[in-house]
């Protein structure tokens, strides 16, 4: 027998629960322009500390400083400024009309409206993303007609999926957004199969693939990385640690690895960590990556650290498993306030054009809504025929559903 | 005896049996602190500890794996899947590991894990949140599947999985969680408290895999069912005014002939309803039993009405969803032949 002490199980909690002060010790936040930006062919051996810290472009006094600076121009800076708006509008307007009863279901992106637009901005026509439902800022920042998501998201005549899917589970091959299945992780190696083609085809056209911290735990996720590695192919991998999985914190999925982004080094995939609510950082950083999948240099592994200020869903309640205050202890701030800080210290906006334009696009985002609704909302007005509930199952209906659709009278 | 809803009764299952017995442990996605997303957990990791009840990573594969590793060591784990939509990741774990240990090693290692997950649509979930993979799991050889459909029942099968020595699939009714439903979902939900299943005793009680119940008696039709569907039948008897006998199975493998087979003998006639899509439905498995068993007593054919076999729509989802009036239909086709 040795002499040990008897076994016992790790399990890890989160720093603070309900009733504690927020506390994010743990999150090292290194000065703004200080982490390093190396060449886009660089061996992902010689990179590995960037796993560990976290590029950051904006500094305190609204300056953009160090090497991944300067990859926007102003004129850019203010349209990712209103993209990041307009999908904070679009979300609010959407959650009231959930609570409204006008649809069934909505989740949000507050506080992380950074990742997705600003990733769209460092992608071409004709590249693809494989989202999951908190990357609706893909759509917005490419232009998708805000019509057409409000119909989705109430399941009306106008909606292009039919009724069928969940509200947010967008799909549009035009505007680079994969169809989103609801099932996590699922889509993270469709995006390496989609890179791998496009290598296949000789193509110019690369791939993201889009997960969440606590989704990375799924067997998808590995997968995933190994045929990224094995393949070199030209996806980008990204990662969006907004600290939360439902109401399990990230410690859960991460285990003993101090960061996700982490997780590619066994892969021998170059991996970088990245302030997620620093607007000009993300771009920076994609464009970095994207640049690598385009010059097949082949993928790259990306962790986005943001935060989930807002409910995971319309079904959530975080009061009941973290401090309700544990926003505005979250030390990368909001994404929103921050870039607009930096315009305004460039002198290219302003508290009252802010105003200004948080109006406008209010309004924009309401004359979409009055539309969408004029086709119908979840439970009045225009809908899907039970018709189309039988269709899209095959491209041609087999003779049994042609039976089914006549039983049920359609 | 107490009030509860089935999220009560399916919590006090485990308690119950995580007092009696510290082989029992639960985990799952945001299983431990918070309870779960259904609250089946709520105050079972405060209570018992993390090392008994904690959350696990968001992997289904390793939480049925790490379950069953942890049954062949002596432990008696009951898990959580969040939606049986969801379990297609650890389906691998479940057909080709747990259902398979006891006959591959002879016995030297065996899995008496259950996996529980909520099942079934009526809650507008889309198609991943509303699934009902049963025929799924009564497919494979070496798994014993069970769907409660009232908080008695709930606790009493719950308590027999977990005692029992085989793997169990626990699949439970969502849209039964808080209240009897009987498809009419335009009308006010009636709670657990106003219904007699939802008188559930404290303490230890089991309700024995593989018996069915009867719930209604009649003469005219048998209605086989379990699940949400078994309210839906009653409402579906209540409204057409036949006289149907509606048997409860609870239990879906081992299946309860016995009272299947008295049941047609005596009526004659046999309608089959479940919420699951129609092809290679439980409801095929039921048809072809009953055929061998009763076909001299049948008078009409075995009729069966079922989710269509497509996707489960979001909008649509009460012309997807086999509500009392297509159950009905169904009464009467088996009336008239
Ligand atoms: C395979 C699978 N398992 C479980 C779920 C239920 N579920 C939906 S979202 C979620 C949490 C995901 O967290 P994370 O990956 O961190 O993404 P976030 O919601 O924070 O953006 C869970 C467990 C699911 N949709 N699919
Ligand atoms: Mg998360």
């Amino acid at each position: 027998m040795t002499a040990t002490a008897p076994l016992s199980l790790h399990v890890p909690e989160p720093a603070v629960r309900p009733g504690g002060t927020p506390n994010f010790g743990e999150i090292e936040i290194p000065q703004a322009g200080t982490v390093r930006r190396p060449d886009v062919d660089v061996a992902a051996a010689d990179i590995r500390d960037l796993a560990y810290t976290i590029i950051r472009v904006m500094d305190g006094e609204d300056r953009a400083v160090g090497p991944w600076a300067g990859t926007l121009t102003d004129e850019e800076c203010l349209a990712g400024l209103r993209d990041m708006m307009k999908l904070r509008a679009f979300d609010g307007r959407m959650l009231m009309a959930q609570r409204q009863g006008k649809t069934s279901f909505y989740m949000q992106h507050l506080g992380e409206e950074a990742v997705s637009t600003a990733f769209r901005r460092a992608l071409e026509p004709g590249d693809m993303n494989f989202p999951t439902y908190r990357q609706a800022g893909l759509l917005i920042a490419g232009g998708y007609p805000m019509v057409d998501m409000m119909s989705q998201i109430y399941s009306n005549e106008n909606d292009p999926l039919l009724g069928r899917q969940l509200p947010v589970m967008y799909a549009s091959k035009e505007y680079g957004f994969f169809s989103i299945s609801g099932n996590l992780a699922t889509q993270y190696i469709q995006a390496v199969g989609w890179a791998m083609a496009s290598a296949i085809r000789n193509d110019t056209r690369i791939a993201a693939g889009w997960i969440g911290d606590g989704s990375t735990a799924e067997s998808d996720f590995h997968a995933a990385l190994v045929f990224a590695s094995t393949y070199r192919a030209p996806v980008v991998l990204n990662i969006v640690n907004n600290q939360w999985a439902i109401s399990t914190f990230q410690g859960i999925a991460r285990g003993g690895s101090s960061t996700f982004a982490a997780r590619g080094h066994g892969f021998g995939i170059p991996a970088l960590r990245v302030d997620g609510n620093d607007y000009l950082a993300v771009h920076a950083v994609a464009k970095w990556a994207v640049e690598r999948a385009r010059r097949n240099l082949g993928p790259t592994l990306v962790e986005y650290v943001t935060y989930r200020a807002g409910a995971h869903s319309t079904s959530d309640d975080p009061s009941a498993y973290r401090p309700k205050t544990e926003f505005d202890a979250w030390p990368l701030g909001d994404p929103i306030t921050r870039l607009k800080g930096y315009l305004i210290g460039r002198g290219a906006w302003s508290e009252e054009r802010h105003k200004q334009g948080e109006a406008e696009i209010l309004d924009e985002v309401v004359t979409a809504q009055r539309e969408a609704e004029s086709h119908g909302t979840l439970h009045a007005g225009g809908k899907p025929s039970p018709r189309d509930m039988f269709e899209g199952v095959f491209a041609e209906m087999p003779p049994h559903l042609r039976r089914q659709r006549q039983q049920a009278g359609y | 005896m107490t009030r509860r809803t089935m999220i009560e009764a399916i919590r006090d299952a485990m308690a119950v049996m995580m007092e009696r017995d510290e082989d029992v442990v639960v985990f799952g996605e945001d299983v431990g602190y918070f309870g779960g997303v259904f609250r089946c957990t709520q105050g079972l990791q405060a209570r018992f500890g993390a090392s008994r009840c904690f959350d696990a990573p968001i992997s289904e594969l390793g939480i049925v794996g790490a379950a069953i590793g942890m049954a062949s060591y002596g432990l008696r784990p009951c898990v959580e899947v969040q939606f049986a939509d969801y379990m297609y990741p650890a389906y691998d774990q479940i057909v080709s590991e747990a259902a398979r240990l006891r006959y591959r090693s002879n016995g030297e290692f065996t899995a008496p894990i259950v996996v529980r997950m909520p099942t079934g649509g009526g809650i507008f979930g889309g198609q991943t949140h509303s699934q009902s993979p049963e025929a799924l799991f009564t497919h494979v050889s070496g798994l014993k599947t069970v769907v409660p459909s009232n908080p008695y029942d709930a606790k009493g099968l719950l308590i027999a999985a977990i005692e029992d020595p085989d793997p169990v699939i626990f699949l439970e009714p969502k849209r039964l969680y808080n209240g009897p439903f009987d498809g009419h979902h335009d009308r006010p939900v009636t709670p657990w408290a106003k219904h007699e299943g939802g008188e559930v005793p404290d303490g230890h009680y089991t309700v024995p895999l593989g018996k069915a119940a009867i719930r209604r008696e009649g003469s005219a039709v048998t209605v086989l069912a379990y699940g949400t569907i078994v309210h839906v039948a009653e409402a579906a008897a209540a409204e057409t005014g036949i006289d149907a006998e509606i048997i409860d199975l609870r239990t879906l493998l081992p299946l309860d002939m016995e009272t299947i087979e008295a049941s047609v003998r005596k009526t004659g006639r046999c309608v089959i309803a479940h919420e699951a899509t129609l092809t290679s439905g439980f409801g095929a498995e039921l048809a072809a039993l009953v055929q061998e068993a009763c076909f001299y007593h049948l008078e009409t054919p075995i009729v069966r009405v079922a989710g269509w076999d497509t996707p489960y729509p979001h909008a649509q989802e009460w012309a997807y969803f086999p509500g009392p009036e297509r159950v009905g239909r169904a009464l009467r086709a088996a009336m008239e032949g």
